[in-house]
């Protein structure tokens, strides 16, 4: 295999392997932006309470990362329908939840993120796990665990969040509720209570996508802030409320950067990035998957 | 008779004036030092350290009776490591707060950023950490306590090039990668001089947004290039990113780091433990012998009693003692001036060697030290994770400079995780 050959092979793989992270980031913010319509501009720093969550239980009780993020899910569930209890009750239901909502969410990011600072301190920190500083090597492939586990488990959590949607009459719900809530409340859903479980969903899938970045790089508390754009243009990218399109918009993005900080520098790879989706938008406004 | 009775009454007077006297000194108003720190965001660490280190000076001059017999108060607001806040907060120090002193925050973005205000108002200012922070403004009132000289950039890398030009056989390669930001780009824009001034020929040149998740790509690229010398600049999360992609990968050269932020914090240290054999970055000041400063040892002792419970870097050897410097020349200025003025503590920093817990510091017309005191250490002999390992000497070996020297490099670098 000739130098360029070798290159390309290898920056695909890095770029299918960071798109499986990106895909479980990302995930969160196509069911509440994409599908409930709810600027959550705070998705991010739940992704750094789950890197922290799995921080505490590594380094207090010796937990794996990946357990963690089983122990998380459920509370997370749990605080994902609370907050979305307050900001339906706050703005919502008085129909300002636009302005008023994305204020809220901003405020929810920076008390996730001081309540961090204050528990954890400032410090970066990091899990230990026997498969961080391992790499299976063969042939021209070479697969480092602490980005193969993240793009496993993304794709595992999407499939499940998927079939959900499409098997369950609870997930058939939360995509009417996308569709047309009122419609939903003429056939007797409670567009309100769907909402509110898919929000839950939409948490617990962040808080999920935390210990895996703590597996991939060590975490801050204010670190999330590096992700807003990227979670964000992802789902439209993919089509806003199109779970197979995060996946495909996070491969596309994961591969855009790695192929063009390889041949073209690592300062061009958010610039391309933005320029498929911006290219996206031109040609196809409504995204590549829109239902 | 009626003397008697005046005397008695002066003297009963005199009495009721000594005795109030103390109180009402005591009731004058403290003398407020302000400034913005990063008490959140991406540098929180550092932020916290310095305003730990502070508060620890303060109580210490308070319990001496304060600064010109006026007990010092510091009024301090966070920036969010967010330099768009920086202005606001400063005019707000000056003209709301009308703080008597101002200090700069941590990091060369959040100082830059406070300039034009502190300009506008003829302030003095004692900066904390700025990479070339007066090269635009050429500022009479600014002084920094980096310690990278006149030609900061340079400072930096100069080490590290002069002793790659000394290994045999002469590496004629370099690879140049750092974060695009304010102290990324400096620090490049010096190595490219300094790679053309030793005649490395650069075969990587590449700047990376900051925020980067992965590496990888990068580091691939490199390993293919196979480079002689890799010179990084990059911020805290970039450096471990960074090094768990050359571990994964593979990548050796015969020299590999110059300017990783991060690595100087206990946390990353920790992680990497013996992982970080052989590899080169710059630093203020390590417990090495040759380093030996008095108060120091004192000074950080009392800070590591505190570090845990603060939630800030229990090694402490990066921040902390260049803010504690930072605060004994504030000291001795007010005194020696008797007061705040700022043309009058500017003349007395301008001409002045101040001795404290980080040695002598002079300052040159631009506010930078002179002369440069930017160390070169390697990481040898790493033994297990534990952070308590780099309180001692021969963990971070002084390479540069000569003065400070206190062992010799040792090459290649390679990694050990494969």
């Amino acid at each position: 295999m000739g130098v360029d050959a070798e290159l390309l092979f290898y920056a695909l793989q890095t770029g299918l392997l960071l798109g499986g992270f990106y895909a479980a980031v990302s995930v969160g913010i196509t069911i509440s932006f994409g599908m409930l319509d709810i600027v959550n501009i705070a998705h991010p720093a739940f992704i750094i309470l789950g890197a922290f969550v799995a921080y505490y239980l590594n380094s207090t009780f010796g937990i794996d990362p990946l357990l963690s993020l089983v122990i998380a899910a459920a509370p997370a569930f749990l605080l994902g329908r609370l907050l979305y209890k307050m900001y339906y009750y706050a703005f919502e239901r008085h129909g300002e939840e636009s302005l008023q909502g994305l204020a809220f969410f901003f405020g929810i990011l920076f008390i996730v993120e001081i309540g961090l600072i204050l528990l954890f301190g400032v410090d970066y920190r990091f899990v230990e796990a026997p498969y961080i500083s391992t790499t299976f090597n063969f042939w021209y492939v070479s697969l480092p665990l602490r980005l193969v586990i993240p793009l496993v488990v993304g794709l595992l959590m999407v499939t499940a969040i998927q079939l959900f949607t499409s098997r369950t009459f609870l997930g058939r719900a939360i995509l009417a509720v996308s569709q047309d809530p009122g419609a939903l409340r003429l056939v007797g859903g409670n567009p309100v209570k769907i909402k509110e479980i898919a929000f839950g969903v939409s948490i617990a899938s962040a808080v999920i996508a935390g210990p895996l970045l703590i597996i991939i790089q060590p975490v801050e508390p204010s670190i999330g802030r590096d992700y807003i754009g990227r979670v964000f243009a992802i789902c439209v990218l993919g089509g806003m409320s199109s779970l197979r399109g995060t996946v495909v918009a996070s491969m596309i993005v994961g591969i855009a950067e790695a192929v063009t900080a390889t041949f073209g520098g690592p300062a061009w790879a958010p610039a391309v990035a933005f320029s498929l989706l911006i290219l996206t938008l031109l040609l196809r406004p409504e995204g590549m998957f829109q239902r | 008779m009626k003397v008697l009775s005046r005397l008695v009454a002066g003297a009963v007077l005199l009495g009721v004036c000594a005795l109030f006297a103390e109180p009402l000194a005591a009731k004058e108003p403290p003398i407020t030092i302000g400034f913005g720190m990063s008490l959140s965001g991406g540098l929180a660490g550092g932020g916290k350290a310095a305003l730990l280190t502070y508060k620890i000076w303060q109580k210490e001059i308070n319990a001496k009776g304060g600064l010109l017999g006026r007990k010092v108060k510091l009024v301090y607001y966070d920036d969010q490591t967010n330099p768009a806040l920086v202005p606001g907060i400063y005019s707000k120090l000056l003209d709301i707060d009308k703080v008597d002193i101002v200090i700069s925050g941590y990091g060369t973005n959040l100082v830059v950023a406070a300039m034009p205000v502190i300009m506008a108002h003829k302030k003095t200012f004692l900066a904390f950490y700025a990479l070339d922070g007066n090269a635009k403004f050429h500022y009479k009132r600014y002084f920094t306590m980096q310690p990278s000289g006149p030609h900061p950039g340079i400072a930096q890398g100069e080490g590290f090039f002069k002793l790659a030009s000394g290994i045999t056989p002469r590496p004629k390669t370099i690879a140049l990668v750092g974060a695009d930001a304010e102290f990324g780009q400096i620090s490049i824009v010096a190595a490219r001089k300094l790679a053309k001034e030793y005649g490395f020929k650069i075969v990587y040149d590449e700047l990376y947004p900051p925020n980067t998740v992965d590496f990888t790509s990068i580091v691939r690229t490199l390993k293919v290039l196979h480079p002689d010398l890799v010179y990084i600049a990059s911020y805290p999360p970039d450096s471990a990113g960074m090094l768990r992609a050359i571990h994964e990968v593979g990548l050796s050269a015969k020299m590999l780091g110059g300017g990783m932020v991060g690595l100087q914090y206990a946390a990353l240290k920790e992680e990497f433990g013996p992982q970080l054999d052989r590899l080169i970055d710059y630093d203020y000041w390590v417990p090495e012998p040759t380093m030996k400063f008095k108060g120091l040892d004192t000074f950080l002792a009392k800070y590591r009693k505190q570090a845990a419970a603060a939630g800030v870097d229990p090694l402490g050897i990066y921040i902390p003692p260049y803010a504690y410097a930072q605060m004994q020349i504030l000291t001795q200025t007010v005194k020696a001036v008797h007061g705040y003025n700022d043309a009058k503590m500017a003349a007395y920093l301008h001409k002045t060697t101040f001795k404290t817990v980080v040695g002598n510091v002079k300052w040159g017309p631009d506010g930078e030290w002179n002369p440069a005191r930017e160390l070169l250490v390697q990481y040898q002999n790493i033994k297990g994770h534990g952070w308590k390992q780099f309180a001692k000497p021969g963990r971070q070996v002084i390479l540069w400079p000569p003065q400070f020297k206190s062992g010799s490099l040792e090459e290649p670098f390679n990694p050990t995780w494969q």
